[in-house]
């Protein structure tokens, strides 16, 4: 049985479709994870899970009942927010007991639970603070803890790293995976523009674009076999280079993507000759970006330090079968039926 | 230093000091002329010189001055409380739930606050007398709340606007109704709001004139704007400028302590929200 399960859901605000047909299913334990440009839904989406906002049409299902007139505290989930929305005049005990003594639990199960949540996320020494005397992280940590007492079914995350800098970004990032190995057979659906997040949380990605499920799949799937040229672009830092007019047409396709880290780049000879117009240096990396003399500006990924220099004739090759095509509506192309791929 | 350094600190303090003086010297010349009797009072001296509380002594034991205090802390008290109840979930609604007209209601209530006194005065008087309340303390508690509710009501509905829409959220994933909400979460965090706007209430009230001199008829139920304004002394030559300025010092009193006693409040309710929630 699916732990969550959304059939047909639709979401309007007013005359504004926002979310289109969404069917999902996803399995008790998965982490899953919500991506996609800013407007795409994915916050609309996990809203509509929590209960905070109402289905226009289709039903949602949690634990095979379905909730979609079930207030949010009785749905068996729990919310990490962006802005941790902490209680600001409660000190860290009070801000993790507020929701068990709404349950009406006994005051030594509240205790339990509060303190065994402080320990796995290692705010014990700070339960008597207020959360303005608490750094950023430590506010994240708190605010996983609220939604930990609560034991829910379904823990949903709202960018919940995007308040963070940089470094402290990683580390939280880790805390939560081995947060979902401890917590074994909750469902987490976590949202994020990140696709880095995306792909080192999540067990299957579900990308949204404009109110509709583009491809939901394991983050490697998406990689290798994205379901259309958006998912393609959008999974895949640097992002894919798409090469369009004559040499797709003459394939009979739209469109040619190729990944950064799937080209080979050599003085001597290749299949795009181009000049270099920008080289990055990241030291485990380098980025080269080329104008190709037919095929426009193309990205590729060397590894490791490389001579190249602004101004460098250098020639483009693409690895076999790491090249993909799309027709016009951005849907892919089976390879066997490309036409004069030198593969 | 340099000299324009000299010039402009000069200048700074100098000013300061203008502000002050015009500011308390007012109130320092009712102190000193309600310690003074007799023909003493009509000298002028910025000094005190002969020191006696005779004149406080002469309000107080005035049986209707005592129950005048009373009806003024009667009508401020309500007025604050009704005025914050009312506002509070008026705000509630104009801050958090989307309905039609939302914003030309917001400018009504604002512009309602912008109306002369004396415009509405025999509008007014014509209500009171239909709905039985002349010489009534709640024709003032009406009347008053007809000012003070406008701005209770704005500035409340700022501040909660201000407040993450997060916080409420989360209170209702952890199951807590809309009446929890408001008494666990919102009230705590509005705390100072209310406390600076019911401040300003009940100053209004405790001082309001035009209204308590037109709905009230006798002696016993009027406020100490009224009453003191209509202090007469024993021929109606004389004014009593020594009990006038005894009863002004008073009634200023307890302003005084309660703005000492929320000025920690009145301080954060200005910084409120420059911490993220």
């Amino acid at each position: 049985m699916a732990s969550v399960e959304l059939r047909s859901v639709e979401k309007s605000f007013g005359s504004v479709e926002v979310l289109h047909d969404i069917n999902l299913s996803l399995e008790k334990g998965e982490f899953i994870v919500f991506v996609g440009p800013s407007g795409c839904g994915k916050s609309t989406l996990l809203r509509l899970i929590a209960g905070l906002e109402d289905i226009t049409s289709g039903e949602l299902f949690i634990d095979g009942t379905c909730v979609n007139s079930v207030v949010p505290a009785k749905r068996g989930i729990s919310m990490v927010f962006q802005s941790y929305a902490l209680y600001p005049h409660m000190n860290v005990y009070d801000n993790m007991a507020f929701g068990l003594e709404q349950a009406r639990l006994s005051k030594p199960e509240i205790d339990r639970r509060v303190r065994e949540a402080a320990s796995m996320l290692q705010i014990e020494q700070y339960l008597d603070r207020k959360p303005k005397q608490l750094s950023g992280g430590q506010r994240q940590r708190v605010a996983i803890g609220r939604a930990i007492t609560r034991q829910p079914k379904v823990f949903l995350f709202d960018e919940p790293l995007s308040n963070l800098d940089a470094a402290l970004r990683v580390d939280t990032r880790i805390e939560i995976a081995r947060l979902h190995e401890r917590l074994a057979g909750t469902t987490m659906v976590y949202v994020t523009h990140d696709q880095v997040e995306a792909m080192t949380l999540a067990d299957r990605i579900v990308v949204l674009n404009a109110g509709r499920v583009e491809q939901v799949g394991t983050p490697l799937e998406l990689y290798e076999n994205p379901a259309s040229r958006f998912v393609a672009g959008f999974i895949g830092s640097p992002r894919m280079n798409f090469i369009e007019g004559d040499e797709p047409t003459a394939a009979g396709a739209h469109a040619i993507g190729v990944r950064p880290e799937h080209l080979d780049v050599s003085h001597t000879e290749g299949r795009w000759k181009g000049t270099v117009v920008l080289v990055e240096k990241l030291g485990s990396d380098t980025f080269i970006h080329v104008a190709t003399e037919k095929s426009g500006m193309i990205n590729a990924r060397a590894v490791g330090n490389h001579g190249f220099q602004a101004g460098d004739t250098v020639f483009l090759t693409p690895r076999a079968g790491c090249i993909h095509h799309f027709n016009e509506d951005g849907k892919p192309i089976d390879r066997q039926l490309v036409q004069g791929e030198q593969e | 230093m340099t000299w324009s350094g000299w010039i402009k600190t000069a200048a700074f303090y100098g000013l300061v000091g203008v502000i002050v003086l015009q500011a308390v010297f007012p109130f320092y010349y009712a102190i000193l002329t309600s310690l003074e009797s007799g023909q003493s009072i009509f000298e002028v001296n910025y000094l005190p010189e002969a020191a006696s509380l005779a004149n406080y002594w002469s309000m107080i034991s005035d049986g209707v001055f005592g129950k005048q205090i009373l009806n003024s802390v009667f009508v401020a008290t309500v007025v604050v409380f009704i005025s914050l109840f009312l506002a509070v979930t008026a705000a509630y609604a104009l801050s958090r739930i989307r309905f039609r007209g939302r914003g030309l209601l917001l400018l009504t209530i604002l512009s309602v606050s912008m109306f002369p006194q004396i415009a509405v005065l025999s509008g007014l008087f014509e209500v009171i007398r239909a709905l039985g309340l002349f010489n009534s303390l709640w024709s003032l508690v009406f009347s008053y709340m007809i000012f003070t509710l406008p701005f209770t009501v704005w500035v409340l509905t700022t501040f909660m606007r201000k407040m993450p829409v997060e916080i409420e959220e989360a209170a209702i994933v952890d199951g807590a109704s809309s009446f929890t909400i408001i008494w666990r979460i919102f009230l705590p965090l509005m705390w100072p709001a209310m406390v600076t706007t019911g401040l300003l209430a009940f100053i209004h009230a405790w001082n309001e004139f035009l209204f308590a001199l037109t709905f009230l008829s006798t002696d016993s139920q009027r406020t100490v704007p009224v009453a003191i304004a209509l202090i007469s002394g024993l021929s109606e030559f004389e004014i009593p400028w020594g009990n006038i300025m005894a009863a002004s010092v008073i009634v200023t009193l307890p302003l005084v302590v309660l703005v000492l006693i929320f000025q920690r409040k009145i301080v954060s309710g200005l910084t409120a929200g420059a911490v993220k929630g």
